[in-house]
């Protein structure tokens, strides 16, 4: 058989439910929601960002949440240089991750810089929200982190 | 270190597919059937031997629920056979099949995976198997992932974009001498190094292919591995250990999972290894895992070309282990470690020690 004979049919796999993320990644959302950034308390007073519902390293309970950002520290980056298809952005940008401010950890996220040349770990990012009327308790909300103003980057 | 006396079983058959870009007019189970055939008539043995089955497959390449029971029609199972299955590489079903074994109740077992990439985007795909809340929903693909760890690699001192290319390079001269291999090349290094960035620092190169394809593995107890393999190669050791899928909080220059699954599968006990496959999919993940697993510069890495040669999701770890198996069997390696990976930026890895002496199955593991 040819490649041309092959049959095709279309099938939708779809979950018609809803699910609360609960009390931790909801304040984080809703934190979103608000233009700003929520960590959380793990273990031995590092801090957790996005916030889990245990510290991910020693699996102990966590405690209160903190904000943070929203400036911080991209620690390693790389760059896309075609957009795909399921991409927030429509033009090539950096994945980063970055420590903000007042946390312990990274987390994963893009960074509007328009060209490579102006990626540099250790450089310095702040994080641009989308306008208050589109924000969805997403984490989209936070559309993406753009470079500070002499923030490091090359 | 203490541990049980463990029963002696060792990989005595293997069998895949040719790897390909698109195996467009056979499905799963017209893959798997003559791998499953092969894998059988080489030790003249059938399903009937089998007290085991386990398969590793993910049912997001077929885009439906189940389909690994309708792959079972690759075997047959009639009469009902215990079978199990994991959403993972074929390496993770081989160990849960090991762990039966160790029961003692049954002397064989068969294990097999498969996977097509190519009807969907498996970059795509991929990027499902990611925290749904904070991390899916920017569709970072494997790729993406696994540059900003070569990034940070590069940034700690540890590689550089040149070691890559030397990497991608040996891997896939290596795999001139692998039939089954889907990309071989005998382009230098200085050559590849003319390839565009894909997600840089991480250029055509330095990434797996796209590849459909399908494995098997028969393990066997004691006396039956004797009889079916005069020289078997024996798992003196396996595990497999995970890391937090909070990717900004681990060490991703550091492999540690593998460390620790290297450990307890007694590697660093007993004479060094002198032949390694590792599943890398991508180029700077070889150089973490050689780190990890403390491989000396004797050693044999890749003979096959790796998963820079070929890479059937799902298969690609299990094909490690028979790889590495077969190098026992044809007394071109005495004692080998296989490793195969799961996740993004290699997130779980699994540990396989082999060896041609079953006198060398101790306490390694836990």
């Amino acid at each position: 058989m040819s490649d041309g004979d092959v049959l095709v049919a279309n099938h939708v796999l779809d979950y018609p439910y809803a699910r609360s993320v609960g009390p931790v990644l909801g304040a984080f959302f809703t934190a979103l929601s608000e233009g700003r950034i929520v960590g959380v308390e793990g273990s031995d007073g590092a801090v957790i960002v996005p916030p889990t519902e245990y510290d991910p390293l020693t699996g102990e309970d966590v405690g209160e949440l903190r904000d943070v950002g929203p400036g911080g520290v991209v620690t390693a980056w790389s760059w896309q240089v075609a957009p795909g298809r399921k991409h927030h952005l429509d033009h090539p940008f950096a994945w980063a991750l970055v420590r903000l401010d007042g946390a312990t950890t990274a987390m994963l996220h893009v960074v509007d810089a328009g060209d490579p040349g102006a990626m540099a770990t250790g450089m310095r990012v702040t994080a641009r929200f989308r306008p208050p009327a589109e924000r969805r308790g997403h984490v989209l909300d936070l559309e993406a982190f753009v470079p500070e103003p002499d923030g490091g980057g090359r | 270190m203490s541990a049980p006396a463990r029963r002696p079983v060792a990989v005595v058959s293997f069998a895949q597919a040719r790897n390909v870009r698109r195996e467009a007019s056979r499905n799963e189970v017209e893959l798997l059937m003559p791998v499953v055939s092969e894998v059988f008539a080489a030790i003249g043995a059938s399903k009937d031997d089998m007290g085991f089955i386990c398969s590793g497959s993910t049912d997001y390449l077929v885009g439906g629920p189940f389909s690994f029971v309708t792959a079972l029609d690759a075997v047959g199972v009639w009469p009902p056979r215990a079978e199990s299955h994991v959403e993972m590489d074929g390496a993770f079903a081989l160990y849960e099949a090991w762990v039966l074994m160790q029961e003692g109740a049954i002397d064989a077992a068969l294990v097999y995976s498969f996977g097509r990439s190519s009807p969907g985007d498996v970059t795509e795909i991929l990027a499902l198997q990611l925290d749904p809340y904070v991390t899916a929903p920017l569709w970072p693909s494997p790729v993406a992932l696994a540059a900003l760890q070569a990034q940070a690699l590069i940034d700690a001192g540890e590689a550089t974009e040149e070691e890559l290319a030397e990497v991608a390079a040996r891997n896939r001269s290596a795999a001139r001498a692998n039939p089954n291999a889907q990309v071989v090349s005998d382009a230098s290094p200085e050559e590849l190094l003319a390839d565009e960035y894909v997600v840089a620092p991480l250029r055509r190169h330095a990434l797996p292919p796209i590849t459909d394809g399908a494995a098997a593995i028969v393990l066997a107890a004691g006396e039956k591995a004797r009889e079916w393999r005069e020289r078997p190669a024996w798992i003196t050791g396996i595990d497999h250990r995970i890391e937090t899928h909070a990717l900004g909080c681990r060490d991703l220059t550091r492999s540690p999972s593998t460390a620790l699954a290297a450990e307890r599968a007694g590697l660093f006990e007993g004479p060094p290894v002198d032949l390694a496959e590792v599943h890398a999919p991508f180029a700077h993940q070889e150089l973490i895992v050689r780190r990890a697993l403390e491989l000396g510069d004797a050693v044999t890495v890749n003979p096959s070309g790796g998963a820079l040669a070929a890479n059937p999701v799902m298969s690609a770890g299990l094909i490690r282990i028979g790889e590495a198996a077969a190098r026992i069997w044809a007394a071109e390696s005495e004692r080998a470690v296989a490793h195969a990976t799961s996740g993004p930026c290699l997130q779980q890895n699994l540990v396989c020690v082999l060896d041609a002496s079953d006198g060398a199955v101790v306490g390694g593991g836990a």
